[in-house]
């Protein structure tokens, strides 16, 4: 059953020297389960790929259609509900709000949509608990490990119950132990709970967690 | 969590660049509350003693200011005493009632209070409100001066009245004014000494909110004696008909005593707005400044703190907030930075009014309540216009700062 659709993707930038072709003419189609890695060399256009499927960016040309509807001509304001309500993210560098307890970063996306503080602690709780930090729920991002940082944003994703997670490169900043970890809890959250995964990466270790494999050289699909 | 928790968190991860952001809004605040504070009560001090003086015309020595005066300070410059014979002795018609007046700053248990020497049945027959707690002077036959109703009922039938009209006072005898008598802990039929002189108080004055509240009133030839300032004295107070004083009166007087200054009441109310509309001069320029200062310092803070948050409101933006929400996260804050400073400014201010007055102004001051609204709303006001700019450019940061490679 298809998720996302893309459609004849193109991405320009507007560089010194000329127009950059990011993605060219992209066709893709994710299904509701999917784990897949995007990988291919820096500039081939992965993080660009991911920044247009989550609204992030516009493409120039073409569609992408999410569960039926048109997110390439969506308002900022329909694709920021979006990306709240369908979509979880977890970044290399983590993006934890250094301020705030892990328990209230992973509350933050709930928060967007006004639910209740109780109804957040509950699934903030129950989050904590898949990625297996309940007893680091108070401990501020400086007080974590590299690795427990990581699970935080992982449950920051979570929280929200979402068709699809945007991961860009969750393992770069990670010790080939702690990447095996993280790979593992997607993994699990891939079989278990049926959450589309996209993740980005350059670690061909990581792209063999994924059950689909996309490469992009130059904004182009080549495998 | 919510977005007020969120603003206060991060308020108080940063503590110490709240607290810079917050100081020139709080002394700009301050400073406008205490002086607005300082001139409202010192125009209520101008009106109850353009009600309560009952003189309305004032000789001081040449070259003397009102300050002088009213400050009594110990180098200040005295007249003979002998003026007031000549005043007396002359053909000068209108002249109600003349009190003399010796007036020192001295030191009473720690407190400066101002001693002042005065012909008892003279000075109360000019002062209104003290007859309200049974003091009684002179029988003025006041020609157009202010009726003495409560001078003229002096006969109580009642006799436990009676005995409480006070209509001069021993060599020994004091009264008290009632900040003065606060100050020292002194009550009526007490006793107090002052340089080496125990004298018995036989009456606490009422309330008046002039300079008088803050002093202690003995005969002026004691007084004299204690200061070593015989047949000298610091102003004679006047109570003059108005009539005459229109119609010439006080050249008449100059006539008498060349060598003396001699003001209307009017003249020295009028000194007194002056110094009160320079005040508010001087507030409104205040007020400017805060608003450039205050506004530049909130602006210049609230700038770097989006600076320095760029990834943190990239990942609210990139977790599906909206640029209303960053617009909303930065200008409640900058409201709450406000409320703080104006409320800090307020209390700021009025403390100082409160220890300021009385030693600037010798003026008793209180709290202006209403200032609190207008410090919440201007340092609110201040705190909103510096930081539009600072929350349009964050509500501009793209979600993705967050990303490896574009």
């Amino acid at each position: 059953m298809s998720l996302l659709k893309i459609e004849n993707i193109n991405k320009q930038y507007t560089h010194k020297d000329g127009l950059v072709d990011a993605l060219k003419n992209v066709n893709l189609e994710i299904s509701k389960g999917d784990f897949i890695s995007i990988t291919g060399a820096s500039g081939s256009g992965k993080t660009t790929l991911l920044l247009t499927i989550a609204g992030l960016i516009r493409s120039n040309h073409g569609q992408i259609v999410f569960e039926d509807k048109r997110l390439d001509s969506a308002s900022d304001n329909l694709l920021a509900d979006f990306r709240n309500k369908h979509v979880g993210f977890v970044m290399q560098n983590f993006a934890l709000i250094p301020y705030l307890t892990a328990t209230q970063n992973i509350m933050i996306p709930l928060s967007l949509s006004r639910i209740s503080v109780r109804e957040q602690k509950d699934r903030a709780k129950e989050v904590l608990k898949i990625v297996g930090l309940e007893d680091r729920q108070n401990h501020l991002p400086r007080e974590l490990s590299a690795g427990q940082k990581q699970r935080v944003a992982i449950a920051r994703a979570l929280i929200n119950r979402p068709s699809i997670i945007l991961a860009d490169e969750p393992t770069g900043n990670l010790d080939p132990n702690l990447s095996l970890d993280i790979l593992e809890t997607f993994k699990k959250i891939n079989d278990e709970q049926k959450i589309t995964i996209l993740m980005v990466t350059h670690s061909p270790q990581a792209s063999e967690f994924a059950n689909k494999k996309i490469k992009l050289s130059n904004g182009n699909i080549v495998k | 969590m919510n977005l007020y928790k969120l603003i206060w968190l991060e308020l108080s991860h940063r503590k110490s660049q709240l607290i810079s952001a917050l100081i020139a809004i709080t002394l700009g605040i301050g400073v406008i509350v205490g002086i607005k504070t300082i001139t409202v009560f010192s125009e209520k001090a101008v009106a109850v003693k353009l009600d309560n003086l009952g003189a309305n015309i004032l000789v001081l020595p040449q070259g003397a200011g009102i300050d002088d005066y009213y400050t009594a300070d110990i180098d200040a410059p005295t007249i003979p005493e002998e003026y007031v014979e000549k005043i007396l002795s002359s053909t000068l018609s209108g002249v109600d009632n003349l009190s003399p007046k010796l007036t020192r700053r001295v030191l009473i248990n720690n407190y400066k209070i101002v001693l002042t020497g005065i012909l008892p049945a003279s000075e109360i027959a000019s002062k209104p409100l003290w007859q309200n707690v049974g003091l009684f002077g002179n029988e003025l036959e006041a020609s157009c001066a202010t009726s003495n109703d409560a001078n003229k009922s002096h006969g109580y039938e009642d006799e436990k009245l009676q005995r409480k009209v006070v209509d001069t006072l021993n060599n020994n005898d004091c009264l008290i004014g009632s900040l003065a008598a606060k100050k020292l802990n002194i009550i009526e039929g007490g006793k107090i000494e002052i340089l080496g002189n125990t004298l018995n108080v036989k009456k606490i004055l009422p309330q008046t909110g002039t300079i008088d509240d803050d002093r202690i009133f003995a005969n002026l030839k004691l007084v004299q004696s204690v200061l070593n300032i015989d047949n000298q004295i610091s102003a004679i107070e006047i109570m003059g008909c108005c009539n005459a004083i229109s119609e010439g009166l006080l050249s008449e007087l100059r006539n008498i005593l060349p060598n003396t200054r001699i003001t209307t009441i009017g003249q020295i109310v009028s000194t007194q707005i002056e110094t009160n509309q320079m005040m508010d001069k001087l507030s409104l320029i205040f007020l400017i400044i805060i608003l450039f200062v205050g506004g530049i310092s909130i602006g210049n803070y609230m700038w770097a703190n989006v600076n320095e948050r760029r990834k943190e409101i990239g990942t609210l933006r990139m977790i599906g907030a909206t640029k209303k929400y960053i617009y909303q996260l930065l200008l409640i804050k900058a409201a709450i930075l406000g409320i703080i400073g104006g409320t800090l400014g307020y209390v700021l201010g009025t403390i100082s009014g409160i220890y300021l007055g009385p030693e600037f102004a010798q003026i008793d001051v209180q709290a202006v309540y209403i200032y609190f609204l207008y410090s919440i709303i201007i340092s609110m006001g201040i705190s909103l216009i510096g930081s539009v700019i600072p929350a349009a450019l964050a509500a501009k940061i793209e979600p993705f700062s967050n990303m490896q490679e574009v």
